[in-house]
């Protein structure tokens, strides 16, 4: 059976899930933590620690899931002292994001130096593609198990900021730090806390690279999927299942360099790769406006300002 | 007399002891990885600062750093973090070696003016889009800049592939040589290439623009209140787009530099964290930039220092990414520290 142009709208599907991933998971932790009215720009060392711990634990104990979890234990310290250094007067939280960006990859690579050549145990995937004889097809089709956890992530999280009283203090506390206060909310422990979390979830999607795909550990692994965070966020308008469908659409993108490959179209291979950077530039041109405020934009958030 | 003394000691005083801070919680760090600080501080002073051929390793390094941290610096004055010195210096590389290429018969002083320039405009006008869209669509400067860095780094690498490919450089594409003869000298009787020099007059210049001039005046005010600026009947605009081109034209020097100066054709060596680490010194120097000049001579011995570590003590060469990070987490956090010590706080304000 002839593919030619039907496999390259299929490796673009298979490579929205595929490559979207990660997206998901350091976009739903930036959008947490946007929520609560702190921006986090160190997502990138987060993510670059998770991949790091995932690859080591998982290699250690033989339990990639194990690795999982560590990978966002990692990613919760990280984000639980980006957040409280912020706590302190005059200490701004881009400059801090750029700062553990440096200091998260610097601590992965120092601590990651033994694990660059031997091979861990790989994350499981979910075959959903039997019932197709396309191989094209049935690959695009290999789910991994993490990305359908981000959906439940995700779905979960937009139902709790809207419905509980844990989701509406971090949305207060992310409009009206003033207001949260005359209120009784404790803002900096809540702004904590959400940090905290959005780097749990960061270093979850930075075990996906190490321990599912790419599938390896070293000091090339990332290519500024925790920066693109945070211009996710702004895409998704800050809600958690917008980032679901953005993540698709990047991991789409990003995809459709090596795709069109397939087909014999090989020139302007890193324009390609650049695609998602071109994209986030071009959607906050037109999404961004000196007149107005972002729509949806937590109030307390400096980057909208 | 005694009030200014105190009111510019504040600085001197919270950096050193930041400084001081880091190198103690580094030194917990190297001391828990299986190393003795104290043996490790030694090694990275003799690698840095220890004989002359050490010195000349460190300001080789330190060179690219003052340029990029004026990208850094700069913009710093109006309010902005632009983080854009690595997507300048690659874009001021690129263009430099190929407007060296397209006049392959001119004398070398044409040649070296004309990348110097080419290179300029070329980082100016690239960080000038950070600005421009800070300014006209309220895009916050630091993202546009980061994700510029990344198209810079993909244009690099397209053009060194493509159009602009050596056929001969065949595991490592870059552009063809710019000529043996085109190659900016050393200064004479030491190994440094002319670099150094211009990397200390961009940040003497600098200074006496920001501190000396209408100009500089005039950006220090937008940069504090932009209200104000605006009633004041400031061009905002204009200086945030001039401030830029500015910053972005030292990175883009640095650029040339690395090409004309180390490399002698642009590829993927461009893109080797120099404007990252500017960053850093922008933000240890307070985006003074006469500050700038010995924080990045400190900044270059510990990247030089890098090797003799990983020789020495078996440290892996991130260690010096590790204490670069120490090292910007504390200054940061010393921020809070300014005003806090009301002996020097009550003789400082008069």
């Amino acid at each position: 059976m002839e593919v030619g142009w039907w496999g390259v709208l299929i490796a673009v599907l298979g490579g929205a899930i595929r490559i979207g991933t990660p997206f998901l998971f350091v976009s739903l932790g930036e959008c947490l933590t946007e929520k609560s009215g702190r921006i986090n720009l160190g997502l990138e060392g987060t993510l670059v620690m998770g991949a790091m711990t995932g690859y080591a634990v998982s290699l250690h104990s033989g339990s990639p899931w194990l690795g999982v979890l560590c990978a966002g234990l990692a990613g919760m310290v990280l984000g639980a002292l980006h957040s409280w250094l912020c706590s302190f007067q005059r200490v701004n939280d881009i400059a801090v994001g750029i700062a553990m960006m440096l200091f998260g990859t610097g601590l992965a690579f120092f601590l990651g130096k033994p694990y660059i050549q031997p091979s861990a145990p790989r994350l499981p995937s979910i075959d959903l593609g039997g019932w197709s004889d396309l191989p094209q097809l049935e690959a695009a089709l290999q789910i991994n198990a993490l990305f359908l956890l981000g959906i439940v992530v995700a779905v979960l999280m937009g139902w709790m900021l809207k419905n509980t009283a844990w989701g509406l203090k971090v949305r207060v506390v992310g409009e009206s730090a003033d207001a949260a206060r005359a209120l009784g909310l404790p803002v900096d422990r809540i702004r904590i806390m959400s940090t905290a979390m959005g780097g749990f979830l960061a270093g979850i999607g930075g075990s996906y690279l190490s321990l599912y795909y790419p599938f390896n550990w070293s000091e090339g692994l990332s290519s500024g999927q925790g920066l693109m965070a945070v211009a996710l966020v702004i895409f998704a308008r800050w809600q958690p299942i917008g980032c679901l469908w953005v993540s698709l659409l990047w991991g789409g993108a990003a995809a459709l360099g090596p795709s069109l490959q397939s087909v014999g179209i090989t020139g302007g291979y890193y324009i390609f790769n650049a695609i998602p950077y071109i994209m986030t530039l071009a959607m906050m041109i037109i999404t961004c406006s000196p007149r107005r405020t972002l729509v949806g934009a937590p109030h307390e958030l400096t980057v909208t300002r | 007399m005694a009030q200014t003394l105190s009111k510019a000691l504040e600085p001197v005083l919270i950096i050193v002891g930041s400084l001081t801070v880091s190198m103690v919680l580094f030194g917990v760090f190297v001391a828990s990885a299986g190393a003795d600080p104290f043996e490790v501080y030694q090694t990275m002073y003799r690698a840095a600062f220890g004989t002359s051929f050490s010195w000349q390793n460190t300001l080789v390094r330190a060179a690219p750093l003052m340029l990029t941290a004026l990208c850094t610096a700069l913009p710093g004055y109006l309010g902005l973090i632009i983080i854009g010195g690595e997507g300048a210096i690659v874009i001021g590389g690129l263009f430099a070696a190929i407007a060296a290429l397209t006049i392959p018969s001119a004398p070398p002083m044409v040649v070296l003016t004309t990348m110097a320039l080419v290179g300029m405009a070329a980082g100016g006008m690239w960080l000038a889009i950070g600005g421009a869209l800070r300014h006209y669509r309220a895009v916050n400067e630091t993202i546009s800049s980061l994700l510029l860095n990344y198209i810079a780094i993909a244009l690099l690498s397209h053009l060194v592939t493509s159009t602009f490919r050596d056929p001969e450089s065949l595991n490592h594409p870059s552009t063809h040589h710019i000529g043996e003869a085109n190659m900016i000298g050393v200064i004479p009787g030491t190994d440094l290439h002319w670099g150094l020099v211009f990397g200390i007059v961009a940040c003497v210049i600098a200074w006496f623009l920001m501190h000396h001039t209408v100009f500089g005046f005039a950006s220090q005010i937008a940069g504090g209140n932009v209200r104000a600026a605006r009633v004041a009947g400031l061009p905002v605009g204009r200086l945030i787009l001039i401030v830029c081109c500015i910053a972005g034209a030292a990175g883009g020097l640095a650029g040339m530099l690395e090409v004309a100066a180390i490399h002698g054709r642009a590829n993927d060596t461009l893109n080797a964290n120099y404007g990252y680490a500017g960053i850093l010194v922008a933000f240890v120097a307070r985006n003074n930039p006469l500050a700038i000049i010995p924080v990045a001579v400190l900044l270059g011995g510990i990247r030089a220092s890098s090797g003799l570590l990983q020789r020495a003590h078996e440290l892996p060469d991130a260690t010096v990414l590790v204490m670069q990070g120490i090292i910007f987490l504390v200054i940061l956090f010393s921020e809070t520290l300014y005003g806090r010590f009301s002996k020097l706080q009550k003789q400082g304000v008069s």
